[in-house]
């Protein structure tokens, strides 16, 4: 039975060691051909022209650390003051119709973000600052801050009910009224969750394809609000399908993949990091 | 009183549950017996192919195509149709760009490569050879807003390089001109930029994944022009005039609309195709299958 369990276990390692040693073998040879730096901070993405093509990433790398950026400003305050409500402040039928209505915004596929977006939010930014199209990052990052509120919601309101009650009662004992109580006493006892799950907001945005595939107008500008702009994981997305076997053009979206990758370990190292020097400390 | 409306409840989806498999069982089932009568028929008609030829029916084999995504709805409608003369045949199709069908075709991964324009000379000299099955318009869409009805393609290939940049400019109302065009590696995009004369020289506002979204986003958008498959462009949108000449099936044909290309497909030189994939081959190039071809949005040369 033991055995069983070990089997299962070492399934999961060997998919993540299979993507990584993979990712790595197909990602090096654009990056040596492009050379890194060039790669990494080439200002121009023109894979498909044939007399000069060129494969910069940098307008990927800014417009992805934008957008997840431009969507935690958002969702992070309206997300944490959300799971505060929840936990804290509303009462019981309010909750009880608050929390469903957050899990089903979590079970929404992305694509479903991405038409909304497409069919009410580019419009409306078309018509509200008068510019020809909307789609934009700006769109994107509304689209992403909408996506990860549930994740933040949820893993924040966790952290805050996990909060033993005798901090909140010392507190309110001592004079405090409710919401500095909530403010002073319990966010700060329950922070690594909510860093928790600020990081899980930025893994799902910096992840995301399908929904600002549809929104964010996918030219390879240098990032600006209200222009139209290419994410790494769309860069990936909209081109694979056209490269051909073997080509440069596909080699080098594998080396987005690394990149993109490289980044997404970063995140999770950081988050390994904080959560054990927070329960150290 | 909860524990009844439960039941109930759960009765109910039950009951649906069963309808839904009565119903997947029923279709499975004659599926399987078309099947089966196929079956029986091929492989009569197998045995009788080594006496003769010629008749319809009697090919079996899998016939491989892939290339071009724009080609797909063709593909789609001949091989409807082919099953028809030759149950036998199952034909398989790929969508997976020009690029790779004309390569496909060289190097042997597919029996017969799809591409949504003519080949190239190194392509040609490769030992590609063409055989164009239709003719494709790429249509110019604008909003239906948009009061400029007739453009040159000089004007067109100044919109595309971001040189014309106001619908005022061309007579419209006063506007920045949104351009959309589809991602790199697309057929159609392909397309338009060479018979316009813009590649990698376009200044598009925003680049989309499918010809849907295309004409999804200029229908909303009264600034935007873009460009689409005749035969995807309905009423939503408005297909401009080209040099003076209605974008339709009629002047595809005879030539006079300029923004027009054709689809291929394309076989390797010396190379002999199986006898299912001939019969495909020639089925698609013949006048029978000319009309399938205009249902599917596309002029048949051939007709």
């Amino acid at each position: 039975m033991k055995g069983i369990f070990m089997v299962c276990g070492f399934i999961a390692i060997a998919f993540v060691l299979l993507i990584t040693v993979y990712l790595i073998i197909s990602g090096l040879p654009a990056i040596r051909e492009v050379g890194l730096i060039d790669f990494l901070f080439g200002t121009r993405w023109d894979s498909a022209n044939q007399t000069d093509p060129a494969y910069g990433i940098l307008p990927f790398i800014l417009t992805s650390i934008y957008g997840t950026a431009g969507a935690i400003v958002i969702g992070v305050p309206i997300g944490f003051l959300t799971a505060v409500f929840l936990a804290k402040v509303a009462p019981q039928p309010v909750a009880a119709v608050i929390r469903p209505a957050v899990d089903l915004l979590a079970g929404i596929p992305s694509v479903v973000y991405g038409l909304v977006g497409m069919m009410v939010l580019v419009p409306w930014i078309r018509t509200t600052f008068d510019v020809p199209a909307g789609d934009s990052l700006l769109a994107a990052i509304v689209v992403l801050a909408v996506m990860i509120l549930p994740s933040i919601i949820s893993v924040s309101e966790t952290a805050l009910k996990a909060v033993p009650k005798e901090y909140e009662e010392a507190s309110l004992a001592l004079g405090a009224t409710e919401l500095e109580t909530y403010f002073r006493v319990t966010a700060p006892a329950a922070k690594s969750g909510i860093a928790a799950a600020v990081v899980l907001g930025v893994g799902r945005a910096i992840g995301e394809a399908m929904a600002i595939l549809m929104v964010a107008g996918n030219v390879a500008n240098m990032p600006s609000l209200l222009s139209s702009v290419k994410f790494l994981t769309t860069a990936i997305a909209g081109e694979m399908s056209y490269a051909a076997v073997g080509s440069l053009q596909r080699n080098a979206l594998y080396s987005i993949g690394l990149v993109l990758f490289l980044f997404i370990m970063c995140i999770n190292v950081f988050l390994n990091v904080f959560l054990k020097r927070n329960k150290e400390g | 009183m909860k524990k009844f409306a439960c039941l109930g409840l759960s009765m109910v989806m039950a009951l649906g549950l069963m309808t839904g498999c009565g119903n997947s069982n029923g279709t499975t089932g004659s599926a399987t017996e078309d099947e089966s009568a196929t079956g029986s028929t091929s492989s009569t008609g197998s045995t009788t192919s080594q006496s003769t030829t010629t008749t319809g029916g009697n090919l079996t084999g899998t016939v491989n195509t892939a290339g071009s995504t724009s080609m797909k709805d063709v593909v789609a409608v001949l091989t409807e149709c082919f099953a028809e003369i030759e149950p036998g045949v199952t034909i398989n199709y790929t969508g997976s760009g020009s690029g790779a069908g004309v390569e496909g075709a060289l190097t042997g991964t597919c029996d017969i490569g799809l591409a949504s324009r003519a080949l190239n000379d190194e392509e040609k000299a490769g030992g590609a050879v063409e055989h164009v099955v239709a003719l494709d318009g790429v249509a110019i869409v604008v909003n239906t807003a948009n009061a400029v009805e007739d453009l040159t393609v000089d004007q067109i290939a100044q919109i595309f390089k971001g040189e014309i940049t106001n619908w005022s400019e061309l007579g419209g109302a006063d506007g920045e001109i949104a351009v959309f065009g589809r991602e790199a590696g697309s057929g159609t995009r392909g397309a338009f930029e060479e018979i316009v004369g813009v590649v990698d020289s376009c200044a598009y506002t925003n680049e989309y994944s499918s010809t849907g979204d295309v004409i999804g986003n200029v229908a909303s958008n009264p600034n935007a022009i873009g460009y689409a498959s005749l035969s995807a462009v309905g009423d939503t949108v408005k297909a401009v005039k080209v040099n003076g000449v209605t974008p339709s099936e009629e002047t595809v044909k005879d030539g006079t609309y300029e923004i027009q290309r054709p689809f291929v497909m394309v076989t390797k030189e010396g190379t002999e195709l199986s006898e299912a994939a001939q019969a495909f081959l020639d089925f698609a190039l013949s006048a029978d299958s000319a009309e399938f071809i205009s249902a599917a949005g596309a002029v048949s040369p051939n007709a």
